[in-house]
């Protein structure tokens, strides 16, 4: 039986993989550039839910629903100040670097405001565990709850883009920004958007993983932006169902290493996952393939 | 042709000076320990930002791995030096030192090339990642590697120390998580300045040859390359292995300047390797010079921001960063920069035909 | 024998087959067109012909050597330079670099010699700085020499482009469409250059051209390609006359 208990938080984990590669595929799609600080933002969220819930000893539903807003605020203003004056410039390594700016940025304020000691998160998830097969198997509430918002974001996401005129002016801009303002879409306002919700599912990322690992540091975000990242790569960066497949596995394929092989090697065997998948097909499980025309 | 032999003497003298005057302040002591503690890794730093950028700036390829290529050296060459205390004692250390640097180098080269073959065919951000990932592999490896020699041969286990049925646990060289300790302290500053010297000369005099010519005709256009018959994948390849061996280089020099030798986040993770594509590309991509000072800056910033705002040092060298990116990059930027040195010079040349009226 | 002979040259995109049969026979020193509507296919052979594709079926000869499916690098070597359409340059590269790239196969220095700046490092380049001055002074591009090929106006551009293919020694030099974007004086002088390269390397050179007055002042011969097949072959004004010709460059 543990093999189902190690695959359920396999697929736990890879649901907050899921949230955080989601936004994160997003926002590659239409600014075509890695998005360094996308895993400090989920600290943000981890920490703004914190202050609201066990410092001010708030109401968790309002601590989710200020940090929501809180990240998509920041997502916003970061992508104004730091990266749209960098949209034109001659290198894409630009941007990048001024990403890993925002990210020491929002580090060192975290770090300032809250100390580098780890803080211990209450959950905001208030369900009971389940109990399968005569108690061999429990779920965890936070478990469930991280699953379900995760499937349930993203069929949102997939009807989003797919039904609604914003989804196609965003599947427009990625695809190229010039023709997209000639055809009357408005490209700053869409680029904002998809920060806005990249970020928005940062928040809820954050405050799920926090609720699942509830240990908060400045650097909390760091590793799990690096591993969406490769999780959104993995699936085909760009494509919403690539991300969450991506995220899925990635996770289940970390507690089964963990579980099975070495725990300490889990990183690296994820890791090496990744670079057998992009050998075998360049773009990732779902990705376009795009060849330079000669 | 004397242009560039005039700019790479300049590049090479800078560091010459540099050294002279901090000889000069050590030997009248106007110099803090905290400076001089900072000499040998300002070489480092130095040597990682100019091997970075000829993957970067002259093959143009994002590589986000170069701290797994530094890592590499330390352990390699850390590995040899204490197997030459422990088996060759009589061997005198500057030789067993110059054998760990060409060893360093020696084994990040060829890792550079293992790694080379299957992901150089990768492009941009999959690229990027990727080397992310080897990086960090290799770092994982090596915090769960136990290795160690003895009488019956040499020993290796991936699980703990007991796994490799020693008898004598002193005799244990690369101990997990706890690395390697007791490794001689051979780097010092003059040595750290002449491997910096060496790695310019390399690297300037590569650039300017036919081979640096064809990797950089690769990075401006690889078909029109292919067309005209250079071999891609293999100069892709010594880019990217000299680059890696380069990489080493600085490994052994840092390797050869602690006591224990541990593969941390902090100096052999993805940070590390982001931190050098941070002094690359601010330094300004191909410029070998540029990217050198900008290591040295950016290394030094927070140290000296360290006496002045020390709570809020860290968090000043970030909004630093990004204000010089937005400064030195942004279109808008660039445009008004050239604005304002136009109506300088404008001005200038004004009251020139001024005077000479 | 035949510079150039291909037979029953094929390639299918998804289902498309963008070129069809395509046959031809060039004679060594001969200046020969492939013309043809939009999308008809002529860079489809050029990407063929230099290996950049691998072809579904046929057999390209070059000078009595099969070179069908070989790599771009060794066609190159056997013998073919091309120029592109949407130009190709070394752009952050100077002018004199550029074709010095082009020398790289013909002037053999190891790489440790050249790190170490060995005696040879400095015979070499000095050999190769004489060539490929030689050449920009060809082309009217030896003033411009150590400027970025970048800041090149755009004649110039296309100029270098095929100094560059020159520097590689062909026997065969493809050009696609030289005379893009050019004013009825540079293609004048683009017309001269051909020649004169023609003449002064006894080069063979195939050429892509929509400028029916290029096309028809220079060259001796001439194939038509038509939705991926040739559709007429045979000398210039023959061709020109052809109704088959008019009708598909024309309409009804």
């Amino acid at each position: 039986m543990s093999f189902v208990t190690y695959l359920i938080n396999g697929i736990s984990l890879g649901s907050v993989y899921a949230l955080i590669a989601l936004g994160y595929t997003m926002v590659y799609g239409i600014a075509k550039m890695l998005n360094f600080a996308h895993g400090d933002v989920i600290m943000v969220g981890g920490f703004t839910c914190y202050t609201i819930c066990s410092t001010m000893g708030m109401h968790p539903v309002l601590g989710v629903l200020i940090s929501v807003v809180v990240c998509t605020v920041l997502g916003i203003v970061i992508e104004k100040i730091a990266y749209k004056p960098l949209r034109k410039a001659s290198s894409s390594l630009a941007v990048l670097i001024t990403a890993i700016g925002v990210s020491y940025l929002l580090q060192n304020v975290a770090l300032l405001i809250f100390g580098a000691n780890a803080k211990s998160f209450t959950s905001v998830v208030n369900v009971e565990n389940i109990n399968l097969f005569d108690g061999q198997i429990s779920i965890n509430g936070v478990t469930i709850v991280t699953i379900i918002t995760c499937i349930v974001i993203m069929a949102v996401l997939m009807l989003f883009i797919n039904k609604t005129k914003m989804g196609q002016a965003m599947l427009a801009v990625s695809e190229d920004k010039g023709a997209a303002q000639l055809m009357g879409v408005n490209v700053n306002g869409t680029i904002s958007l998809t920060f806005a919700i990249g970020s928005a599912l940062a928040a809820i990322a954050g405050v799920l993983m926090c609720s699942a690992y509830p240990s908060l540091t400045p650097y909390t975000g760091s590793m799990p932006g690096i591993k969406a990242f490769v999780a959104a790569v993995f699936g085909g960066i760009g494509s919403i169902p690539g991300a969450f497949i991506g995220g899925i596995l990635l996770g289940v394929i970390q507690i089964f290493s963990q579980a099975y092989i070495s725990s300490q090697m889990a990183d690296a065997i994820v890791f090496a996952v990744l670079i057998v998948v992009l050998l075998v097909k360049p773009t990732g499980l779902l990705g376009k393939n795009i060849q330079e025309k000669v | 042709m004397k242009k560039t032999v005039r700019s790479n003497l300049i590049t090479m003298g800078l560091v010459v000076a540099a050294y002279i005057i901090v000889q000069i302040l050590i030997g009248t002591g106007n110099i803090s320990s905290l400076m001089k503690g900072l000499l040998v890794p300002l070489c480092i730093y130095a040597i990682l930002a100019v091997s970075l950028n000829l993957t970067v700036g002259i093959l143009g390829e994002l590589s986000l791995g170069h701290a797994g290529f530094m890592c590499i050296g330390a352990f390699s060459s850390a590995f040899f030096s204490k197997c030459m205390n422990m088996f060759v004692p009589g061997m005198p250390g500057g030789l067993r030192f110059f054998l760990a640097i060409l060893i360093g180098a020696a084994a990040a080269g060829i890792f550079g090339i293992l790694i080379g073959i299957p992901v150089l065919r990768l492009k941009g951000d999959y690229l990027a990642i990727v080397t992310l990932a080897f990086g960090e592999i290799i770092k994982n490896l090596i915090n769960i590697l136990y290795l160690g020699i003895d009488e019956n041969g040499v020993h290796f286990s991936f699980k703990s120390s007991l796994d490799l049925h020693m008898e004598d646990s002193d005799k244990i060289i690369i101990n997990g998580a706890m690395g390697i300790t007791g490794t001689p302290n051979n780097s010092n500053f003059t040595i750290g300045v002449i491997l910096l010297l060496i790695t310019l000369f390399i690297v300037l005099n590569l650039v300017h040859s036919r081979d640096g010519r064809a990797i950089m005709a690769i990075r401006d256009n690889t078909i029109a390359a292919e067309s005209v018959g250079i071999p891609v994948t293999k100069y892709k390849m010594m880019a990217f292995s000299i680059s890696a061996a380069l990489a080493g280089v600085a490994g052994v020099l840092y390797a050869h300047n602690l006591s224990t030798l541990t593969a941390l986040p902090k100096n052999f993770g993805y940070n590390m390797s982001i931190m050098i594509l941070v002094f690359v590309v601010l330094g300004g991509m191909g410029n070998i010079r540029g990217s050198m000072i900008a290591a040295v800056v950016l290394t030094l910033l927070p140290e000296l921001l360290r006496g002045v705002v020390s709570d809020y040092r860290m968090l000043i060298y970030a909004i630093i960063l990004i204000v010089m990116m937005l400064f030195n990059w942004a279109p808008a930027c660039i445009e008004w920069r050239k604005k304002i040195t136009a109506t300088v010079k404008s001005k200038l040349s004004k009251n020139k035909t001024a005077k000479e009226v | 024998m035949a510079m150039l002979e291909v037979k029953n040259l094929s390639i299918s995109f998804g289902g498309l087959r963008a070129v069809d049969d395509f046959h031809v026979t060039i004679e060594n020193g001969c200046l020969y067109g492939l013309i043809g509507p939009n999308g008809a296919g002529k860079t489809t052979v050029f990407n063929l012909l230099t290996g950049v594709y691998k072809p579904d079926e046929g057999i390209i000869t070059l000078d009595g050597t099969n070179i069908t499916g070989k790599k771009t690098i060794e066609i190159n070597r056997c013998g073919i330079a091309r120029t592109f359409q949407n130009i190709r340059l070394f752009k952050e590269l100077t002018v004199l670099e550029n074709v010095k790239v082009g020398l790289h196969n013909h002037n053999y220095y190891g790489t440790l010699t050249g790190i170490l700046r060995l005696p040879k490092y400095f015979r070499v380049e000095k050999q190769m700085n004489e060539e490929a001055m030689e050449l920009l002074k060809v082309f009217d591009l030896a003033d411009e020499a150590d400027i970025l090929a970048a800041n090149l106006p755009y004649g110039k551009q296309r100029k270098l482009e095929i100094a560059r293919a020159l520097a590689t020694k062909p026997k065969l030099l493809l050009l696609d469409e030289p005379a893009a974007g050019m004013n009825p004086n540079e293609t004048q002088e683009l017309m001269d250059t051909i020649r004169f390269v023609r003449k002064h390397f006894e080069m063979t050179i195939l050429l892509i051209e929509h400028d029916m007055k290029l096309v028809s002042g220079i060259c001796e011969e001439l194939t038509v390609l038509n939705f991926g097949r040739v559709l007429c072959q045979g000398k210039t004004s023959d061709v020109l006359n052809n109704p088959e010709v008019i009708k598909a460059y024309l309409g009804e």
